[in-house]
């Protein structure tokens, strides 16, 4: 089995791509400790450093990596799909566009 | 496993039993215009370094505290061996030199009023050359990992700082942490979505109370310049690295500290009094944060980078770590312990931390970091405000 996805916990609902994943391929997750922890079948393509869903999630669902929250998933999420901006968002703020200078 | 490399270490025991793993001779501006005479003095005097800056006239309050601080923090710093103080007028300039005479280590000041440069730069010079000769036969002892203070921070972050060389650290820190260490992290502004695991793990509520205060401090003051940050986080540049939200990315960040708990909170260029994990106050730009960090007397610095950050420090040997396959094969100059093989599992991180901790011992034993040997000496005050 191909080693593709890291997880930070075992119990972490997203992985992150070690390296450019394409759907269809079975690929196996493991801690940074090397354990493996399961094997994802890709829905899509995820590239090197993106996040991967570890199994099927409803809307609203807080999104947990690092055994932490780090979002809410804003539209049902399937296992092996890619989980970004797209489909989380933050729990602490709102998107909105940044202001580093005063207007 | 062993939680160490079986490298022997050597540095300088300074006066005050603290350990060095440099043997600087520094010549030290007070303030900006004595930043002339400084380089003058380096240039004639042979293993001497000009540590200079733009600051020091016409502060005051926690503005001018904090210049005060870094400058004595630096020259108090293990890593230095002896100082020369050179500022405009004596009053100042005392001051900065009875901070770092409380070491025990050689230290004298001149003053600029009533001399002229070339008068001080001769008196100046003299002194130096005697420090030189002091410092040049201090012999390397034995020392323990224990005497090794450590301080860490990460710049230019992508997915692979939060996925690879930030744990690595973390796991470095943990068993640094066992080891009765005393190790130093930061980033106010950086933590934010992540200040809850920092509270948790706080030893004590008082703690936590004066990290959630700095913190809060922070928020106001960006709220109170009319900006917002939080917004701007993640940056574009992050997302498309693969980073989502902001409590992503500093959760990511926050890796650093691994499963450490934090036993103290330390005020910007604060000196740590236990051993342990030690918040600082502090700002997230690497030059500012590294020179707060050897103000505070940590000798050897851990700097993750995802996509390269190229930062140095004059005093703290600045140790570049990065697990970005690409930045380690454009920039590899800059780095010092290519964690890429984490990403190819060719080993866990464990196996990572042990390459760090061999690349620290080397470090620690007189090998020069990249940012040494290309030259990158980094020492920025942090201002905290607009002078008089």
């Amino acid at each position: 089995m191909k080693k593709g996805i890291l997880l930070h916990e075992p119990t972490d609902d997203v992985g992150v791509a070690a390296m450019d994943l394409m759907a269809g391929e079975e690929i196996e997750a493991v801690t940074l400790e090397g354990v493996p922890v399961a094997t994802i079948k890709l829905i899509e393509d995820v590239p090197l450093g993106h996040k991967v869903a570890m199994r099927d999630m409803p809307e609203n669902h807080h999104v947990q990596e690092y055994g932490r929250a780090i979002g809410y998933a804003s539209q049902p999420i399937q296992c092996g799909e890619h989980v970004h901006v797209h489909n989380i968002k933050s729990l602490r703020w709102a998107a909105s566009k940044a202001k580093v200078l005063e207007e | 496993m062993s939680t160490f490399p079986n490298i022997p270490l050597t540095g300088y025991r300074r006066e005050n039993g603290r350990v060095g793993i440099r043997n600087h001779v520094v010549i030290m501006s007070v303030d900006d215009i004595s930043n002339a005479a400084v380089e003058g003095v380096a240039r004639l005097i042979r293993g001497t370094y000009a540590l200079t800056h733009p600051y020091g006239r016409l502060q005051f309050g926690k503005d001018l505290r904090l210049t005060f601080d870094t400058l004595i923090g630096t020259g108090r710093n293990p890593n230095v061996a002896a100082v020369i103080v050179i500022g405009i007028e004596p009053t100042w300039t005392e001051h900065v030199v009875k901070g770092i005479a409380e070491t025990g280590k050689p230290v004298a000041g001149f003053s600029i009023e009533r001399h002229g440069d070339l008068k001080t730069i001769e008196m100046a010079s003299r002194k130096a050359k005697e420090f030189v000769h002091y410092a040049s036969e201090l012999p390397r002892v034995p020392v323990e990992w224990k005497d090794i203070w450590v301080s860490t921070k990460c710049g230019e972050s992508d997915t692979t700082s939060g996925l690879a060389s930030n744990p690595t650290v973390g796991r470095v820190f943990e068993r640094l942490e066992k080891n009765g260490n005393t190790l130093i992290f930061g980033e106010t502004t950086e933590v934010t979505g992540a200040e809850d695991k920092i509270i948790e793990n706080c030893v004590s509520p008082e703690v936590a109370a004066q990290f959630k205060a700095a913190f809060d401090d922070y928020q106001a003051l960006v709220e109170s310049q009319g900006v917002s940050l939080l917004g701007s986080q993640p940056t574009e540049g992050n997302i498309r690295g693969g980073l989502s939200t902001i409590e992503e990315k500093a959760l990511g960040n926050v890796e650093k500290m691994g499963r450490c708990k934090v036993a103290g909170f330390l005020k910007p260029a604060e000196e740590p009094k236990t051993p342990g994990l030690h918040f600082m106050d502090s700002s997230s730009a690497a030059a500012e944060m590294v020179t707060l960090c050897c103000a505070a007397g940590a000798v050897l610095h851990l700097f993750t980078t995802g996509q390269g950050n190229i930062i140095g420090n004059p005093i703290e040997p600045v140790i570049k770590l990065s697990a970005n396959p690409l930045t380690v094969e454009t920039m590899s100059e800059h780095i010092d312990v290519d964690l890429s093989g984490l990403l190819r599992f060719e080993y866990n991180l464990d196996g990572a931390a042990d390459r760090t901790l061999e690349v620290m011992a080397r470090t620690i034993n007189g090998r020069l970091t990249s940012a040494e040997a290309l030259r990158h000496d980094e020492f920025v005050i942090t201002k905290l405000y607009r002078s008089a």
